[in-house]
């Protein structure tokens, strides 16, 4: 299988404190990889030293073998890389239908025409793709920030997959979502991968999501890797069941 | 994935048999400009100048609307630029003899530079800390402008600035200057209503909203912050070099810092982030001040109460407040700007 992302050796300190510890792992093309752990184990800071938002102190991170690491989140998304945020990150003075062509719109021609271009960038068809598929579609005019936390969190993942990406990042998409809106979360999720072989990393602290979507899972405490594997084996390990999970 | 029916909502001016991209902000546009072109009459020399005036920092505050209102980034410096317009038009005017539209074209770029340097800045600091690195640059402009007697004529400015022509027909006249105010600031509006409805200003929108949301999505937030200020500062450029013939004498007391933040002012009282938002702004700076002369020397308390009683009641300006009694007068949501 053709890797899609490889982090090695990846460290973050701030100040004294080593909020990701020497962590490495790999993600294959078409896989969706769970990343779990307690609170305060280095998952968020993970994700923003891949994505560009933090700069690691050490380590590595390559994209189909290509060393991108310290790359501006901008650049990577140019590369096909998407992410969502823990926390929401909509626009919400813009509509449901502008935050998705916005989602989507720097992919599409150069400056110049995106100045003298349409106003969608033609982007306005996929946005009503989108929304219905993401069944946001009596919302499509109201402003993002009227809408309900659940709602804006469909959006948000809504918005991860406007350019099509093939490696999207997802920062607790379950968090605050109702569990009607939680099984449309998954249901989509898993026909955007079957259906376009998109890779998704996802951290999430719901297990019964994490387990029944992804394929394989690692868990981080401290900021190191404690445990990798299917989700049954690491439901049986006992290191993770001390640390994490539970009794 | 499967197709989903759409639930675009048609605009109102697809009604009527308009081209599509005609919309609500245009015809007032249009209507403006052509009530403005023909409200001098019977006004006389001094109203007519003051309606021009409204429409020259109408421009400025275009700029600093984009700047701040759209991309979000504070700066007090537009008097400075305002400026630095003002005195390339009239020196390029009047010392080297270059036409008006050259001049304009060039005051134009100039600013335009330089803000694309003072937005450097603005990539590493934000909020107050950017406000202050701003302050800095209008101080410098203000004391060269002052001192530097050589090129700006010191505190006794420059004088004789002439008007332009058009097609050799001549602008001396305050009606007939204003009327080329008129039209130079409409076709200015339109193309910041262009780009305000483009791309760019969806993406200038998410850079004040959330600039680390926005670079996630591949939005150059570098470019167009750099964008933004350089685009802002050139219209306050443009509005110098149409200030400079509108005064025909100019010193550095119009372009101080105190200026700047009377800008600001209109920018915040006009509503930021809304497009006709610096002609109301502007209309509360300049016009109301007039219309206020009746109370004598008690006029700027009386202005200064009516801003912060409507800041207070509506902190979206008054086009908030305009767009909340619409709201309510038809029973729609405020929609999404």
């Amino acid at each position: 299988m053709t890797e899609v992302l490889e982090v090695s050796n990846l460290h973050k300190a701030f100040g004294g404190i080593k909020a990701v510890n020497g962590v490495s792992f790999k993600v294959n093309e078409g896989e969706i990889l769970g990343i779990i752990g307690p609170n305060g184990c280095g998952k968020s800071t993970l994700f923003n030293c891949i994505l560009g938002q933090l700069e690691p102190t050490e380590g590595a991170v390559k994209l189909d073998g290509r060393d991108v690491t310290n790359m501006r989140p901008s650049e990577l998304n140019k590369l096909g890389v998407s992410r969502t945020f823990q926390l929401l990150q909509v626009f919400p003075e813009l509509s449901v239908r502008e935050n998705l062509i916005l989602a989507g719109q720097e992919h599409e021609g150069t400056m110049l025409s995106r100045f003298f271009g349409a106003r969608d960038a033609g982007l306005s068809a996929k946005a009503e793709q989108m929304i219905g598929f993401f069944k946001l579609g009596h919302l499509a005019d109201a402003k993002a920030g009227g809408l309900s936390y659940g709602q804006q969190k469909l959006l948000d993942a809504a918005m991860a997959f406007m350019a099509g990406p093939r490696l999207v990042l997802l920062d607790e998409p379950a968090g605050g979502v109702n569990l009607t809106m939680l099984g449309d979360l998954k249901e989509r999720l898993r026909a955007i991968n079957a259906e376009h072989g998109a890779t998704f990393v996802v951290i999430e602290h719901n297990m019964d999501f994490v387990m029944s979507l992804c394929s394989r899972v690692i868990v981080l405490a401290e900021g190191k890797v404690l445990a990798e594997g299917t989700p049954a084996e690491v439901r049986a390990n006992p290191a993770v069941i001390e640390a994490y999970l539970g009794h | 994935m499967t197709a989903p029916a759409t639930h675009s909502a048609a605009p109102a001016a697809r009604r009527l048999p308009l081209p599509g991209f005609v919309d609500g902000t245009l015809l007032t546009l249009v209507a403006a400009a052509v009530i403005l072109w023909f409200a001098p009459s019977g006004m006389g020399r001094y109203g007519t100048y003051v309606l021009s005036l409204w429409l020259v920092m109408s421009v400025a505050v275009m700029g600093l609307n984009l700047t701040l209102g759209y991309a979000g980034l504070k700066s007090l410096a537009q008097a400075a630029f305002m400026g630095i317009g003002a005195y390339a038009t009239a020196l390029l005017t009047s010392k080297v003899g270059l036409n008006w539209y050259a001049s304009f074209a060039v005051s134009g770029l100039i600013t335009f530079a330089v803000g694309l340097v003072l937005g450097f800045p603005a990539l590493r600091v934000k909020a107050h800390y950017l406000a202050f690195v701003t302050l800095a640059f209008s101080t410098l402009i203000w004391l060269v402008l002052r001192n530097e007697q050589w090129l700006t004529g010191g505190v006794f400015g420059l004088s004789n600035i002439p008007r332009p022509s058009f097609f050799g027909l001549k602008l001396d006249g305050a009606l007939a200057f204003h009327r080329f105010v008129v039209v130079v600031t409409f076709l200015l509006a339109v193309v910041l209503w262009w780009m305000i409805r483009s791309p760019w200003g969806r993406a200038f929108t998410a850079l004040r909203e959330n600039p680390i949301r926005a670079a996630s999505l591949g939005i150059d937030t570098r470019m167009y912050t750099l964008l933004a200020f350089a685009i802002g500062s050139a219209y306050a450029g443009f509005a110098g070099a149409l200030y400079a013939p509108l005064v025909e004498f100019i010193d550095p007391s119009p372009f101080s810092l105190s200026q700047s933040f009377f800008l600001l002012l209109m920018v915040v009282a006009g509503g930021a982030g809304y497009l006709l938002g610096p002609f109301i702004g502007a209309l509360l700076g300049v016009v109301l001040p007039e219309w206020l002369r009746f109370a004598g020397s008690l006029y700027l308390i009386i202005f200064a109460g009516i801003v912060m009683l409507l800041l207070i009641a509506c902190p979206q300006g008054m086009s908030g407040l305009l767009e909340r009694g619409w709201a309510k007068l038809t029973g729609k949501k405020e929609g999404a700007r």
